[in-house]
């Protein structure tokens, strides 16, 4: 190896390039990026735009996530519909047939399908988001991207398998004979609000089992309390009349119902009790992106 | 293009001790908080032995398109710094401005998951370093042909070798645009062969106007790639400059620590001494470092208050390892009292960067003149030619002429 020198110390083949770059570099106008790195404030204000920035890597996120899932499953997707499916025929032997809960006139295999169709996604967005800063970590330790992408992409990613799932419901819905009605429009609002609520109590448990390891452990509990305070085995006329509203500060609540009318068209959600669920959406969503962004500040000297 | 890519002001950031560690379970704080009142040193928890300040003060200024070497020992404060710039942890004090977009690089292999095939990785680890979908659609095949894994890029990165593994992950990585490069330490993974080729990505990097903050602990790395050199110690600057006079402070401190250099004899002191030593016509100004192949010229002053009659006089040269580089012998010496100047001419002197030491003596038949170690030492910052992992470059720096004959 031979090398010819410049004064500089660099060989010629690179104070050519160096030219070169520097007439490429001329020829473009270029847009300075100016970034401050300071410590963090009192106060984390909300980054939309860099967020508006980073929307592919939320696009590849999600389809990581989607892509991994079933990656050497013998079933893959299938497994989208066997979990709902499976647990709907348990409700409709046990509170149907044998407790005879009220299903308001509706097929109880359709009855709980309706139910568990929104809840199985909330469950697994919430499970996905929980886990998505600590099973990361790896990554948010070496490279900058916002992190709140990586609860965002659970919420996201569990859509398809939701999606799959809801094609059996329409096809179980015409089966029973229940038509769809204008109504079903409403089917996207509720959909979003579940992922709302999913995003936000996601951000809140992602943010503490970045920091509590335990919180693994909790979240299964979390989940099973949190189903049978949510009409999904039963009809939320079950709960007296005085505590509807309360009933409905769990968001899930009004999902549920709002999502049993949507497809069916049958016992509307009382509009106090949707009220209700829609602000304590509101003020989870804001209390937990407000601890994200307090986590986020030193997650990576913690996990 | 004098422009600040980077200021830095002031910068620092604690840790809490042990921090890593900190947060096992919620029943250690509820444990903490139940054991509080009966702890004696219920002081407030913002003790100060309880933290550790990974950066204190730092402060400098990288102009746009230079490149920007980082040493300095382990805990210094070397990735620390790294990760504030690249916005992956926040800094406790000060503030720091980025001009342009930076890329940063870690580690090798970023968000590569096992269960993704090849070309699957490409995309995501691209989007995860920063990369534009447009922009790895145009690069794709250009990072698949240097990655040189085009059989297996529908196979699951599980089942790659993991030199196919890392050779994706760089290819991706050489394939980032960004204005402003962070690298840690990642040229130090890998074969020869793949080292090589990370190692003229980056000189191409770094030659192109872009600007390159990057940490290593291979001395002949940072010599080859850097003009300047900062050395960050126990979270504060120590020094920073012109990279050869820098890195050669830095080999010597370092090697200091060993003390493997043989401690001179004790002689009876008042019969003459060595005075120090230079070089002659120094090519950069300095008498006490070497800055250029070729000729060189030492002259070591002498002061003797007895005459010496069939004197000896040893010189040594010892690298910073303590170990003897070269060494010569003069006999039947004989000198009068006063002032002597020593000259030793080398053609060429090819040694590997870094610093040496004399060791010189006087003897005759009764017994030692002098011997000591000559201060300041030698300072040799030729351009290294050899090898740039610092095991594999040797002792000699030269390049001989390579050809293959049949």
């Amino acid at each position: 190896m031979s090398l010819e020198t410049n004064p500089a110390g660099e060989t010629l083949a690179v104070a050519a390039r160096r030219t070169l770059a520097q007439v490429e570099t001329r020829g473009t106008v270029q847009v300075a990026v100016v970034k401050r790195i300071v410590p963090p404030g009192p106060w984390f204000a909300w980054n939309l735009r860099e967020l508006v920035e980073y929307r592919e890597l939320l696009y590849f996120l999600v389809w990581r996530e989607i892509k991994v899932r079933y990656k050497q499953t013998l079933i893959g997707a299938g497994w989208a519909i066997v979990q709902p499916i499976a647990t709907m025929l348990v409700f409709t032997l046990f509170f149907g047939r044998l407790a005879k809960i009220p299903s308001g006139g509706l097929p109880y295999p359709l009855f709980f399908y309706c139910a568990l169709l929104p809840w199985t996604y909330f469950a697994g967005a919430l499970a996905g988001a929980t886990g998505s800063i600590v099973e990361n970590q790896r990554v948010i330790t070496k490279v900058y991207f916002p992190r709140v992408l990586l609860p965002l992409s659970a919420v996201f990613s569990g859509l398809v398998d939701f999606v799959i799932a809801f094609v059996l419901l329409i096809g179980m819905s015409l089966y029973y004979r229940v038509t769809p009605g204008p109504w079903l429009a409403f089917v996207p609002v509720f959909l979003l609000l579940a992922m709302l609520t999913a995003f936000g109590a996601g951000l809140w448990l992602a943010s503490l089992n970045a920091l509590y390891r335990d919180v693994r452990y909790v979240v299964p509990f979390l989940v099973q309390f949190w189903m049978f305070a949510s009409p999904v085995a039963y009809p939320s006329s079950l709960v007296p009349e005085r505590w509807r509203a309360f009933y409905g500060l769990n968001p899930m609540a009004g999902v549920i119902d709002g999502f049993r009318w949507a497809i069916t068209g049958q016992n509307p959600p009382s509009l106090g009790l949707l009220a209700a669920s829609a602000t304590a959406v509101l003020a989870i969503l804001v209390a937990g992106w407000w601890y994200f962004r307090r986590m986020e500040a030193t997650v990576v000297d913690v996990v | 293009m004098s422009a600040a890519a980077i200021s830095v002001a002031g910068l620092s950031k604690r840790f809490r001790v042990g921090e890593r560690e900190r947060y096992v379970a919620l029943r250690d704080l509820l444990a903490r908080a139940i054991t509080a009142p009966f702890r004696r040193n219920a002081g407030p928890a913002t003790n100060s032995s309880e933290y550790i300040w990974a950066l204190r003060d730092v402060t400098f200024e990288v102009r746009k398109g230079e490149t920007i070497g980082i040493i300095g020992r382990n805990g210094a404060g070397k990735s620390t710094l790294l990760k504030i710039l690249a916005s992956i942890t926040q800094p406790t004090e000060g503030c720091a401005e980025v001009r342009g977009r930076v890329g940063s690089l870690l580690e090798i292999g970023t968000g590569i998951h096992p269960e993704l095939t090849g070309r699957e990785n490409i995309y995501f680890s691209g989007s995860i370093l920063g990369m534009k979908r447009r922009e790895m659609d145009l690069k794709f095949d250009s990072i698949v042909e240097f990655s040189g894994v085009e059989k297996f890029l529908d196979t699951p990165m599980k089942h790659y070798s993991s030199g196919m593994h890392l050779r994706l992950a760089f290819s991706v990585a050489a394939h980032l645009d960004p204005e402003i490069f962070i690298a840690d330490e990642v040229l130090a993974v890998g074969d020869l062969e793949f080292q090589k080729k990370c190692l003229g990505k980056m000189g191409e990097v770094a030659g192109s106007g872009r600007t390159v903050l990057f940490v290593s602990h291979q001395m002949n790395q940072i010599r080859r790639l850097c003009a300047r050199v900062m050395w960050l110690d126990a979270g504060r600057i120590l020094c920073c400059g012109p990279t050869a006079e820098i890195v050669t402070r830095y080999e010597a401190a370092m090697a200091s620590g060993d003390g493997a250099m043989p401690a001179p004899r004790e002689v009876p002191r008042g019969r003459g001494r060595f005075l120090g030593w230079r070089i002659l016509d120094p090519q950069g100004g300095d008498p006490h470092s070497l800055e250029a192949q070729g000729p060189v010229k030492f002259a070591f002053d002498l002061e003797l208050n007895q005459p010496v009659q069939g004197g000896r006089h040893r010189i040594l040269l010892y690298n910073r390892d303590g170990l003897l580089v070269w060494g010569d012998d003069t006999p039947s010496l004989n000198l009068s009292p006063g002032r002597h100047r020593l000259v030793y001419r080398f053609a060429d002197l090819p040694l590997r960067p870094g610093p040496y030491s004399w060791l010189l003596g006087l003897y005759d038949d009764r017994g030692g003149v002098d011997e000591c170690h000559c201060v300041p030492q030698l300072n040799v910052c030729t351009e290294p030619l050899n090898n740039l992992e610092d095991e594999r470059t040797g002792l000699l720096n030269i390049s001989p002429d390579f050809s293959v004959e049949v």
